[in-house]
């Protein structure tokens, strides 16, 4: 089959151990035509102002900043940059809203606006899937599937906890903290929006949050939403631009909380920078999971399980599945599989209803990707990747993954964030778990085996917040969020999430 | 042979499912349709069955689509042994099979010997391909050699014709034994593995077809021979083939986009997808009585 490439080299030239053996043959016998979401009905306005006590507001900067869809290069907005004049402003129309309305607003009127944003979200799903695909790159059938449902769903389950914090922590009173900061990233820009809103609503506290500059635009819609349930002015702010911004808002004297998703890098600069302050904080970072197959395993499934762990939204995915430890028996048979599986996968225009794998986020992020892949094959691992046909425009690349990779290369300890697979073997469960919890990361795992037995001893011994046992990428708002280690700390979703927003007495 | 297999029937089930929001337009829908007409066994499995139904189920196999003649032929058209003559008489050189079932059908509970002779008789009376019914009664008490033995005389008193074996995955109770019953069906010389004999609910789903199609890739991984599939009963619409196909597409590839290795045993699914062709073709919904109900 020539659809796939062996370190540069045509797969089928490669003198792959399997090469004798028949393959599947993957071709172009049924092609499927384009089936394009249409964006007739949405019109992007070529400007946005920042989000602040209610109101559209021009930037004191003056300065503006452009968002381009990562699968066309095209120009989707113009964004304002905030600077710290702007940021302040934010801060303060978020303490107004704190003081005047929200703090001392009902438990069970907090919820009513809560339950208004996550009914306004699933009316228009079909819209916010649409830009956040167009701004960010991700398939319309994740945005639409999962982006969309599960931020209407942290909606709605915050909503419940608002007038009910006392049942949270049974036998003490919590308090809200007051102006939270938030700052997220560009790979879930509207669920990560929602992961951090929410409970910060529910606990009674105000916002402001900066989305990711490379993705701000589903923000925006969010705003709109605000605006249209009457949530009431100040009590979420939406400030615009990159670091900087992130940074005057993390400084701020008037916050009393920040919660960052993010890179490690950037998690450790705002933790310095808080040091010493009144400031709570909570960290979601970094992962470089461990993906475990045993040979007990259902296979098949196992395989959709390695597939959806690293290529889901382009493997922009801090809890990814990105290291693959497989027991050493199954494991020629393991990557026979992944060479077929990933040879049908879709890789393409976003807005396809039927593409797998969308457009890389940045050209930054592509670069980034690019450089530890080629570090990858020069520390002697094997690269397989599919030889598809990428558009022209865009930031694009293939799923791939690699065997023969040793603990100590680059592409087994620094996390991607990208379609990127390193492929280990380990012989028995105790070489599983030391190689597994051999990283500074500690954010997510997976566990692939039929014996219950085995699954929950080493979900017990697994450094890692998050543990899926024969499934991957399963998140749910009652469960529970975050990492070990240098994956940050502080939990979202569940009841532990609602301990970050809170004082309790 | 591997009797132990795992299947994870969530995994499996949400697979199925994420592969049923394929969204075929255009060429590709047309492309797949007039592919599930290629592939289709028109079927006829009642006690009522006569000469006369027999023949109006082959001219309809032959010719599908008299408004369309560029849609071709049907697979085969699937009967009891005693309508296998009639069937032959009718379909000539069309290059329509004749497929009977056989092996004391449905049920299959019959001594060995009589299973056979329903065979030979069928092959005697013209049948290209038997459909045979495995003993689900030994499966499910663990007698797995002798569900294989039969199945390895069947496929010898078949002689030339082509063997299908069905599983009757709606009497097996879980995935799993449906996966290890199509490994030892492919072993035992099966050249079709088939969900279901239609008379038991459920019958063919997208996940346990899924199930045995990765059966079929691991059987074609390790001896390089390709297994044929055939879901039967319960695939209704056109929606639903296209479905299925994808699932072929997606888990086997294009090799089995062929009716050599892919069929569907259906009756009622073949006027729903001509109705989908004519929708395409002149853009306009005909109304069902366009269509000859056979």
């Amino acid at each position: 089959m020539g659809n796939q490439i062996v370190n540069g080299r045509d797969a089928s030239a490669s003198p792959s151990k399997n090469a004798d053996r028949d393959r599947l043959e993957f071709g172009n016998a049924w092609a499927y035509a384009p089936s394009l979401e249409s964006t007739d009905h949405i019109r992007i306005p070529a400007r946005h102002e920042l989000f602040i006590g209610g109101k559209w507001q021009a930037p004191k900067s003056g300065v503006y900043f452009d968002s381009t869809s990562p699968s066309t290069d095209e120009k989707l907005s113009e964004f304002a940059e905030a600077n710290a004049e702007d940021v302040d402003l934010a801060v303060q129309a978020a303490r107004t809203a704190y003081d005047k309305y929200w703090g001392k607003m009902r438990g069970s009127e907090r919820a009513k606006y809560i339950f208004r944003i996550a009914r306004a979200i699933q009316e228009k799903t079909r819209e916010l899937a649409i830009i956040e695909s167009m701004d960010g790159g991700k398939p319309i059938k994740e945005s639409r599937d999962v982006d969309m449902p599960l931020s209407a769903a942290h909606y709605f389950y915050h909503a419940g906890w608002a007038d009910k914090l006392e049942y949270a922590f049974q036998g003490r009173k919590a308090r809200p903290l007051g102006v939270a900061a938030q700052i997220i990233p560009w790979n879930f820009p509207f669920l990560m929006a929602a992961w951090k809103i929410a409970p910060a609503l529910a606990c009674g506290n105000t916002v402001v949050l900066k989305p990711a500059e490379t993705t701000p635009l589903s923000a925006m819609w969010l705003a709109k939403i605000f605006e249209e349930i009457e949530l009431p002015p100040g009590v979420v702010n939406i400030v615009t631009g990159a670091g900087a911004t992130g940074e005057a808002l993390a400084r701020h004297p008037g916050v009393n909380k920040v919660a960052f998703t993010g890179s490690t890098d950037v998690g450790k600069k705002i933790q310095a920078l808080l040091a010493g302050t009144k400031k709570r904080l909570t960290l979601e970072l970094g992962g470089k999971a461990a993906n475990i197959i045993f040979a007990d395993a259902a296979i098949d499934q196992a395989i959709e399980g390695i597939i959806g762990g690293i290529y889901f939204n382009q493997g922009h995915v801090c809890c990814a599945g990105s290291r693959l430890l497989v027991e050493e028996s199954i494991h020629d048979l393991v990557v026979d599989k992944l060479r077929d599986r990933i040879a049908t996968i879709r890789i393409g225009n976003p807005l396809d209803k039927n593409t797998d794998i969308g457009a890389i986020n940045s050209r930054k992020q592509l670069d980034k990707i690019t450089r530890l892949a080629d570090a990858g094959e020069r520390d002697g691992a094997t690269r397989f990747a599919t030889k598809c046909d990428l558009p022209a425009k865009g930031n694009w690349f293939p799923p791939t993954f690699f065997t023969g990779v040793s603990q100590s290369s680059v592409i087994a300890r620094e996390e991607i964030f990208g379609p990127v697979l390193a492929v280990m073997t380990f012989r028995t469960p105790e070489e599983a778990l030391e190689k597994a919890n051999n990283t500074m990361y500690g954010l997510s795992a997976g566990v692939w085996t039929d014996k219950g037995a085995k699954s929950l001893w080493m979900s017990q011994r697994l450094n890692a917040g998050v543990i899926w046992s024969n499934t991957y990428n399963k998140f749910d708002p009652s469960a529970p969020f975050g990492g070990f280690k240098e994956s940050g700390f502080g939990r979202e979703g569940g009841r532990q999430g609602l301990r970050g927003y809170v004082e309790i007495d | 042979m591997n009797l132990s297999v795992r299947v994870d029937q969530v995994s499996l089930e949400e697979r199925a499912s994420a592969l049923a929001t394929r969204s075929l337009k255009k060429a590709s829908k047309v492309f797949g349709l007039r592919l599930a007409v290629s592939m289709m066994d028109l079927t006829t499995l009642e006690g009522k069955d006569t000469d006369g139904k027999v023949e109006a189920l082959c001219y309809k196999a032959m010719l599908p689509s008299p408004r369309d003649r560029t849609v071709g032929h049907c697979a085969a058209v699937c009967v009891y042994p005693n309508l296998v003559s009639v069937a032959k008489r009718t379909l000539r050189d069309s290059g329509v099979l004749a497929a009977s079932v056989a092996t004391a059908f449905p049920s299959g509970q019959s001594p060995l010997d009589v299973k056979l002779h329903d065979v030979r008789r069928a092959v005697e009376f013209g049948a290209d391909e038997i459909d045979m019914v495995i003993d689900r009664g030994a499966m499910l008490s663990g007698d797995y050699a002798k569900v294989f033995d039969e199945i390895a005389a069947v496929k010898q008193a078949c002689g030339a014709a082509h063997l299908k074996v069905i599983l009757e995955t709606g009497e097996l109770g879980s995935y799993d034994v449906v996966r290890r019953a199509s490994d030892i069906a492919m072993s035992a010389g099966g050249d079709f593995i088939k969900t279901s004999t239609g008379k038991v609910q459920p019958a063919a789903t997208p996940a346990v077809t899924l199930l045995m199609l990765h059966a079929i890739a691991d059987h074609y991984r390790k001896t390089g021979k390709r297994v044929g599939m055939k879901p039967a009963g319960g695939v209704r619409t056109a929606k639903q083939a296209l479905q299925y196909l994808v699932l072929v597409k997606e888990t086997l590839g294009d090799a089995w986009l062929s009716p050599n290795l892919f069929r569907f045993g259906a009756s009622a699914l073949l006027n729903d997808v001509l109705m989908q062709l004519e929708k395409e073709r002149t853009g306009l919904y005909p109304s069902i009585d366009d269509f000859s109900k056979d």
